[in-house]
């Protein structure tokens, strides 16, 4: 995370993301740097999901620039990859295996730390269940479950796509604390909710359909 | 990087030999496939021996096709492909590692029963080391070949059909040499070139494959 303090985290200007031709999002403009929150806002299929997939590096980009990390995400993705962790509605879990394994399997596919798991099933009240094989967990659970992984890498930004879905209070709670967390340590946080999750001073990024039909982004001022 | 393909792996073969898991799977097939030819072609072992040598790599290439679509479906369906691809391997690297991974599990038992196979299609017995020698050679070719229909389908709910039409046309050399190979043993000519050209086809799409497989695994994230 060094030079976080003077470049910022995730850094996007004019964001024009192509799907099938159409104009998915375009002249979307953002800048976080360590320790700031956004929620993503707007009406469904606006494109709040495709941006986020687009700054992962999961969908390509069609004009602008974003940076994750620093790092050019068309220029140099492998690198801009390396500084982010992402969260998307599917929770990247085999039925047969137990939470255990599960974080086992992502803290050496994402070059995380194995010892962190134990504190990362405990922030999301998973303790209990790391040996229960998958496919008997709840939704809620499931989803606590991808959003542990999160606590095992050291990547400064997280882009989280609906994080509370299926979530209930208490669970959303851990998921706040968390993120509080994450802020905290310097991290940037990019996410997606229709939910008011109650961070203090993160910053609102609207998505509004634009006049053509195509979503226009504009940043709320509201601080 | 090497921690995250081996990650991969180890998390394929765990999921393959578990309950639902593939593995077992493509050799029960197999096993059926070579039970049944010999009721409907008859009896007579002459007549089975002389297809015997095209009937064991048809077996094992359609229970190779069987089990294709477990490579990449699952992990498109509940999101592994995404992490798949921000890990810190390059997803080329991973879909090798995944294909190899299918072979371990589909390719490798039909090494241990290809003898029985041989056995029930009445193969001369001198040609049995031929058989499995050439299973080797031209196996991995199945799972690699078939990790590029595999993944040009993966984003679609049964694309199993799909997956066959696209793959099957790519399977015709090694079938044709893994065949011919077992037949050389057969009638006593050398199988050495037949074994070498399977092998070729083999390693020549261990190279290729995992770059066309991942470049359609991209169109599937997006």
């Amino acid at each position: 995370m060094e030079g976080a303090e003077r470049s910022a985290l995730i850094e996007v200007e004019a964001l024009e993301i192509r799907r099938a031709g159409r104009r998915v999002v375009s002249g979307a403009s953002l800048r976080l740097g360590a320790g700031e929150a956004a929620i993503l806002r707007g009406p469904n299929g606006v494109g709040k999901s495709t941006l986020l997939r687009a700054l992962a590096g999961l969908c390509p980009i069609a004009g602008g620039v974003a940076r994750i990390g620093g790092h050019d995400l068309r220029e140099t993705p492998a690198a801009a990859q390396a500084a982010l962790a992402y969260a998307g509605h599917l929770d990247s879990l085999k039925l047969p295996e137990t939470p255990l394994e599960a974080l086992r399997f992502h803290a050496d596919l994402l070059g995380g730390d194995r010892a962190r798991i134990p504190e990362a099933l405990r922030a999301f009240h998973l303790d209990s269940l790391a040996e229960a094989p998958a496919r008997h967990l709840s939704a809620g659970q499931r989803r606590r479950l991808g959003l542990a992984r999160l606590l095992l890498t050291d990547r400064p930004v997280w882009l989280l796509d609906e994080p509370t879905t299926a979530l209930d209070a208490a669970s959303t709670a851990a998921l706040v604390e968390a993120m509080k967390g994450h802020l905290a340590r310097g991290g940037a946080i990019l996410a997606a909710t229709h939910l008011d999750l109650g961070l203090s001073g993160a910053r609102s990024f609207e998505l509004t359909p634009g006049p053509s039909g195509s979503p226009e982004a504009a940043e709320a001022e509201s601080w | 990087m090497m921690r995250a393909l081996g990650a991969v792996l180890r998390r394929d073969l765990a999921l393959a030999l578990r309950s639902g898991g593939g593995a077992g799977l493509g050799v029960a097939f197999y096993l059926i496939f070579v039970t049944l030819a010999p009721l409907g072609i008859g009896p007579d072992p002459a007549a089975l021996a002389r297809v015997a040598p095209g009937l064991v790599w048809l077996g094992a290439l359609l229970a190779a096709l069987l089990t294709l679509e477990r490579i990449f479906q699952p992990d498109v369906e509940d999101g592994t492909l995404d992490h798949l691809a921000l890990a810190p391997a390059p997803l080329e690297a991973t879909v090798f590692v995944k294909a190899f991974a299918h072979w371990l599990t589909t390719g490798a038992p039909f090494l241990l029963v290809a003898p029985l196979a041989g056995l029930l299609l009445r193969l001369p017995a001198e040609a049995t080391p031929t058989l499995v020698l050439s299973m080797l050679a031209g196996g991995p070719a199945l799972s690699f070949i078939g990790s590029i229909g595999a993944a040009l389908t993966a984003g679609l709910k049964r694309g199993g059909l799909l997956t066959s039409l696209l793959v099957l046309p790519l399977y015709v050399p090694t079938l044709i040499f893994g065949a011919l190979a077992v037949e050389a043993a057969v009638l006593g000519t050398d199988p050495w070139p037949m074994l070498a050209i399977g092998a070729a086809i083999s390693l020549g799409s261990m190279a290729l494959a995992p770059v066309a497989a991942a470049a359609a695994l991209r169109l599937n994230l997006s």
